[in-house]
């Protein structure tokens, strides 16, 4: 479900972003181009300064440092960018004395576009009773009407923000599938935030890790898992490693797991193994280690890089 | 699960123009029709109140001034009914607390409660900008409830009008000047302007504080705080008082401001507030000892003190504001409040454009 797009464009792009609040920094230097047509999963651990991120591309917070830009050059959270942006907050926040009608209503008046013959089809499938007061819809239901009404903005680009951590295996199984249609059929490049893993090996083919405030590795799926493997050995010709681009060792009795930067066809050292890596698993491995890092080179990037020389490295 | 099949996205087109202000008006609606209906049946009920209690006020006022001839028991038992309809409404400081209502209930959750439960990420993230948003909550609404203020004040000048009416009766009614503290601000246009502010506060610390139930509270001090200031130190300076020498009650006196006594041009002591500008009782020992000998058991008339006290080369100076100065103190104190109200909604305005999330 690669870009469609005829036209590349980058859909969130930042450069030297930071954002300070009092003395600490949740967001800083951070440089990214996320192009359009994928689905972006922006992982991290708790505090990495995921939401920051997503506030700032959607102009509820104001950066501190440096630049961000949506679709192409917009300025964050200016009229053009706000009506080609529909951005579901963490919690899928609606108002729970409102029906589901009057938030389909009260969307529809707050847009330039609105698609009120499929919002109201999509509430229909989802059995969600139109006269019911949000507040009294479950979980799912709520994260549902909040997504319903923000695709029915018709947005060029979907800012998700941890959208299914609240909600059970089913209710996020549903909405990860309304995401993904979104996408597939109707073009719209998705960003979304998650801690959630194993539901973005399904989903996401584009990935950003965050880490500490600071972009730690950022890529198309494919290339990321085409440029890792993971190597099992007895864990004394551990020596072999030497040389080798170590991501993340984990050592289990005689066992050596090794989870390296190096393509299919790189040499595999003597008495390893070598498995292709799964997305979790090599997010797994990046995040415990925050001083790794991977970055993409700049041919995609629009926004300059500060330092385009050496944008791949691994450090260990 | 089956999934609708999105259409495909809509031609880009550079030249479409914002969401127009007045689908927003449905939504202010929407969410604050509950709040509005509350206040319209708030003020429904006590206008209902008021018209009611007022009519008979209005005719124990009329019987009593037709009353003749005056010194008759007949005509004292009138006066003396119509003093007793003095309720707690009638020095007018419990109806002030309406528009500090209103802008505590009506005005403080208008942005404390979308950035409490969040759903201020859901509103300031739609098309239609939240700098915009904001404009198009706050002013209908304030325009709203500023013009059911200002009817209403229109009951209750109406209401209080016997009040100001007996200070000019030669009669021991119940009367209060119209600069009273209590009733200036419930009469003319300056209601309608305090409740302005209010709403303005309310929309303010709703900002500043993000929390619905501290805003409310928030809001009722500040509003207090404000409305205690001017009254007690602030509205007195609109326009230089007058000054008269030696009446003890000036002409058209609304509200005396201070008095004090000067010998040869200078200021000699402050007068006593509590009585009519009279000497506090030691000057009195001191330059009249004859009266204050007989002041424990009869109570020496103004009059008598202030010649003797001129005897004794004082002059008693009172300064005042005149009643006939209510009208333009009305607009000098609506002036500035609607001046202040403006500030403090573009105050908020700006912040929710500077401080989101």
């Amino acid at each position: 479900m690669n870009a469609i797009e005829t036209v590349v464009e980058t859909v969130v792009g930042t450069r030297g972003l930071g954002k300070r609040y009092g003395s600490t920094w949740a967001l800083r230097e951070c440089t990214l181009a996320v192009p359009a047509g994928h689905v972006a999963a922006l992982v991290g651990p708790n505090g990495a300064g995921k939401s920051t991120l997503l506030n700032l591309a959607v102009g509820l917070a104001a950066p501190s440092a440096g630049v961000v830009t949506v679709l192409d050059g917009l300025p964050a959270g200016s009229p053009a960018a706000l009506d080609a942006i529909a951005f579901v907050a963490q919690d899928t926040p609606v108002y729970k004395n409102l029906s589901a009608a009057d938030m389909l209503h009260l969307t529809r008046n707050l847009n330039r576009r609105f698609d009120k013959k499929y919002a109201r089809a999509r509430l229909a499938e989802l059995d969600i009773p139109l006269k019911q007061k949000a507040g009294r819809l479950s979980g799912g239901q709520q994260a549902q009407l909040a997504l319903t009404l923000a695709l029915a903005r018709r947005p060029r680009l979907l800012i998700l923000d941890e959208p299914v951590a609240m909600l059970d295996p089913i209710a996020r199984h549903d909405f990860m599938a309304t995401v993904l249609t979104a996408a597939v059929d109707g073009g719209v490049s998705v960003l979304l935030s998650s801690h959630v893993l194993a539901e973005l090996e399904r989903v996401a083919d584009y990935l950003i890790l965050l880490s500490r405030g600071q972009v730690q590795m950022a890529g198309e799926v494919d290339d990321l898992l085409a440029s890792h493997r993971m190597l099992t050995g007895p864990a004394e010709a551990d020596r072999h490693a030497e040389g080798l681009c170590v991501v993340h060792a984990r050592r289990a009795e005689a066992q050596a797991h090794l989870l390296v930067r190096a393509g299919a066809g790189d040499p595999v050292p003597p008495g390893f193994q070598a498995h292709p890596v799964g997305l979790e698993e090599l997010a797994m491995a990046y995040l415990r280690e925050p001083g790794a890092a991977a970055l993409p080179g700049p041919a995609r990037s629009r926004i300059p890089q500060p330092e385009p020389g050496e944008p791949s490295e691994v450090t260990r | 699960m089956t999934a609708l099949t999105v259409p495909a996205r809509p031609q880009e087109d550079a030249s479409l123009r914002p969401v127009p202000w007045r689908r927003m008006a449905w939504v202010t609606w929407r969410q604050h029709r509950t709040a509005l209906i509350g206040v319209a049946a708030l003020l429904g009920a006590l206008a209902l109140g008021l018209w009611a209690i007022g009519l008979q006020l209005h005719h124990a006022y009329a019987d009593a001034i037709a009353c003749r001839p005056a010194s008759s028991i007949a005509c004292s038992e009138l006066v003396f009914s119509f003093n007793s309809r003095d309720t707690f409404l009638s020095s007018g400081f419990v109806l002030q607390a309406i528009p500090a209502l209103i802008g505590a209930f009506v005005a403080a959750p208008v942005l404390a409660r979308e950035l409490e439960t969040g759903t201020s990420r859901y509103a300031w993230t739609q098309g239609f900008g939240r700098r915009r948003w904001t404009l198009a909550k706050l002013v209908p609404l304030a325009l709203v409830l500023t013009a059911a203020a200002g009817a209403f004040s229109v009951l209750l000048s109406w209401y209080y009008q016997p009040y100001i009416a007996a200070t000019s009766q030669n009669l021991p009614l119940t009367g209060w000047s119209p600069l009273s503290g209590g009733l200036f601000d419930l009469r003319g246009v300056v209601f309608a302007a305090w409740t302005l502010v209010a709403f303005a506060i309310g929309g303010l610390t709703g900002m500043l504080i993000r929390r619905v139930v501290p805003a409310i509270v928030a809001t009722l001090a500040v509003y207090a705080g404000l409305a205690f200031a001017v009254g007690l130190y602030l509205r007195q300076h609109y326009l230089a008082p007058l000054v008269v020498r030696n009446l003890i009650s000036p002409p058209d006196s609304g509200w005396v401001v201070g008095q004090w006594w000067t010998r040869g041009g200078l200021f000699a002591f402050a007068g006593d507030r509590d009585a009519d500008g009279m000497p506090p009782m030691s000057y009195l020992q001191q330059t009249c000892p004859h009266i204050a000998a007989a002041a424990p058991t009869a109570k020496p008339s103004p009059g008598a003190i202030v010649r003797c006290f001129s005897q004794h080369g004082y002059t008693l100076l009172t300064s005042y504001q005149p009643s006939s100065r209510f009208w333009p103190f009305q607009w000098i104190e609506s002036g500035w409040l609607v001046a202040l109200s403006v500030l403090l909604i573009a105050a908020t305005v700006w912040l929710v454009r500077r401080r989101a999330a």
